[in-house]
């Protein structure tokens, strides 16, 4: 386990390398950092003297290494607009983002496997037919197309929820605001994490579907059946817990892929989490941020995918994860 | 009253082109206690007559005529609750391959408990003594342990003898073994028939041994069936059958055994092969393949008979066997 474990975080630390390289490559391509700073009016001579102080006519090498150096002691470098560290802004917005991540998972979790289950069970229902249709009708549509049509019904057509922001929320401690903690948070939040799952939820319930239904043909559930088990306990407990097995390995990728998705449903939403900060960064070349923000999502993607493989582990008995280190 | 009385069987498979007949009119009884072989090559219907008799065949087979009356009671029209009540409890079955039908994320202790609740009011731990002491009767060392293992922890035999200690556990009156040992090493084979042989003979339990091997069958069995393409062809007492096989099918089988033949001898094989059960002939199944063949053989299927000591459905069998032959009749 602990040799499993050491393995798996030398890995990670191998991935992030690779995307602080990537993420710190780019940032030469994304236009002048001195427009934005300085606007127009200074002239050239302050511009080479800010280039210097600023470090920026030094080697790539140079430069990389001393980003690193100081990536390693948590400074990701300072934001130009916002002059503040770059990292303390990401993480100023993170809570939100992660809260809207997981309304979504909420959703998808809650909704997937029953939906996935039943459509398994009863494939010739009309009711399954619905899902499977309305399914690839989810998985079609973009996230921003699905937010702008959930914004022209819901909000302007019945009124019935707000439209953009968080709206009232409840302070946890730190940076944490949380959505969670009373009605006007909650309503505020419904849209968004919809919409967020939009892509996801129909994408597990047809993978869920489609392990349940073979998992329904093997022989051990042919041979519960012989015991007289009743068929909910067949189904849930026999059949379920294999069918788990392959959508955890999934899931796992797919939130982190979530985090990502953000960008586009926090930007329609108006919400203050990081995505909508990136694009807003990106807008105002805001190179620091934008590398940062690189970093810290690769980040998040790597974490759940180390613990999603541990879970795996402890899941799913014939994987030893003691015999994996060795 | 006899344990189990099937008579006119006909399972059919819904197919695109139409109906499949998989089996044909199979009809036959089985005591209190006694232990029926069933005999054929892949195909000939003995593992659709096992699930036929659990009620458990899977879609798009269907029983489309005839009784299964099990002490007494249709089994062929309960209701899914009740069927239920008796799968598990008092008819058991024991599949062929043991490596794929213990669920590899339940522990050997979840799935006998589950099979006890399903049947009896019983707490866990009272469910945990009786899995431990059916798993003590069938061999199992350290049946304490067994119980938090799981199925891929242990060797194909063990987990054929748990799949018995599972079947013991309600204390069944009817046990069907579908090819119980064919997945097993030949070493194993002989263990796991002596114990089901020793287990059913102490607690007269009644076996539905479904095999294609003659040697299992007549150590096992008291009776035996021959099936061909769906049909039972003969039926009689394992002795009869074995020393004096009627059917020109059944002495091709035995003599095809390597007992039969010298050492370095090729095999005696009957030629040609059972016929696909959407082309079955319309007279005699076994008639391309037979040498007794005759035009009523061509035209018309036979009755199964009684002939000497068994029944036989053949329309030749009178001619093969008018007196006692010398020599080999086939």
């Amino acid at each position: 386990m602990l040799a499993y474990l050491v393995k798996r975080i030398f890995q990670a630390i191998g991935v992030m390398f690779v995307i602080s390289l990537i993420g710190f490559a780019i940032q030469d391509n994304l236009g002048d950092p001195l427009r934005e700073l300085v606007g127009q009016s200074v002239t050239e001579e302050v511009r080479q003297e800010l280039r210097e102080e600023l470090g920026l006519n030094d080697s790539f090498t140079k430069q990389y290494t001393r980003f690193l150096g100081n990536a390693l002691h948590g400074d990701l470098g300072t934001s130009y607009f916002f002059k503040e560290p770059a990292l303390d802004v990401i993480l100023k917005k993170l809570p939100a983002t992660l809260e809207l991540v997981f309304g979504a998972t909420l959703i998808i979790v809650c909704l997937s496997v029953p939906l996935g289950v039943m459509t398994a069970i009863r494939p010739n229902a009309i009711l399954s037919k619905f899902i499977m249709g309305a399914s690839i009708i989810g998985i079609s549509i973009p996230v921003f197309l699905t937010a702008i049509l959930m914004i022209y019904v819901f909000s302007v057509g019945y009124g019935w929820l707000p439209s953009f922001g968080r709206g009232d929320v409840v302070h946890v401690f730190g940076d944490w605001d949380t959505n969670f903690a009373n009605v006007d948070g909650l309503r505020h939040i419904i849209m968004p994490s919809f919409a967020l799952a939009s892509i996801m939820l129909p994408l597990f319930v047809r993978l869920i579907r489609a392990e349940m239904m073979e998992v329904l043909q093997s022989e051990y559930v042919k041979y519960a059946r012989a015991k007289g088990i009743r068929p909910w306990r067949i189904y849930f407990v026999h059949a379920l817990k294999n069918t788990l097995l392959p959508v955890i390995t999934v899931g796992g990728v797919q939130i982190g892929t979530m985090v990502a998705y953000t960008i586009l449903t926090e930007t329609v939403f108006q919400w203050p989490g990081m995505g909508f900060m990136f694009l807003e960064a990106v807008n105002r070349v805001d190179t620091p941020l934008i590398v940062a923000y690189l970093i810290v999502v690769g980040f998040i993607f790597v974490v759940t995918n180390t613990v999603v493989d541990l879970i795996y582990g402890l899941v799913n008995p014939t994987v030893k994860l003691a015999r994996l280190g060795a | 009253m006899s344990l189990l009385s099937v008579r006119d069987l006909t399972v059919k498979f819904a197919m695109r082109d139409g109906n499949v007949t998989a089996l044909n009119q199979v009809s036959f009884d089985l005591a209190r206690g006694e232990r029926l072989g069933i005999v054929g090559e892949s195909g000939a219907g003995k593992s659709i007559t096992g699930f036929s008799l659990m009620n458990l065949l899977s879609s798009p087979g269907y029983i489309a005529d005839g009784t299964i009356q099990f002490q007494g009671q249709d089994i062929v029209n309960l209701p899914d609750a009740k069927m239920r009540n008796i799968r598990g409890n008092r008819m058991a079955m024991i599949f062929q391959d043991p490596m794929v039908t213990l669920n590899p994320v339940l522990t050997i202790g979840q799935q006998m408990v589950e099979t006890l609740k399903a049947h009896r009011r019983l707490s866990k731990a009272e469910a945990e003594q009786i899995a431990i002491m059916k798993l003590r009767q069938v061999y199992i060392p350290s049946p304490e342990e067994r119980l938090m293992q799981y199925p891929h922890e242990l060797s194909g035999g063990m987990r054929q003898r748990i799949v018995i200690a599972i079947v013991l556990l309600l204390d069944p009156e009817l046990i069907i073994a579908d090819e119980p040992t064919t997945a097993l090493d030949v070493t194993i084979q002989a263990d796991i028939m002596e114990l089901l042989l020793e287990l059913c003979q102490s607690a007269k339990v009644g076996l539905i041994l479904i095999t294609h091997d003659l040697g299992v069958v007549s150590q096992m069995t008291d009776r035996t069936l021959v099936m061909y393409a769906g049909r039972i062809i003969e039926a009689g007492s394992t002795r009869e059958i074995i020393n004096d096989p009627q059917h020109p099918y059944t002495q091709g089988l035995i003599n095809a055994l390597p007992q039969q033949t010298a050492p370095g001898q090729r095999l005696k094989q009957i030629p040609g092969s059972m016929p696909s059960l959407t082309a079955v002939p319309k007279g005699c199944p076994f008639e391309p393949r037979c040498a007794f063949a005759t035009d009523v053989c061509r035209s018309t299927p036979p009755e199964i008979v009684r002939h000497a000591h068994v029944e036989v459905a053949c329309h030749e069998v009178n001619r093969l066997h008018a007196p006692q032959q010398e020599g080999q009749s086939a």
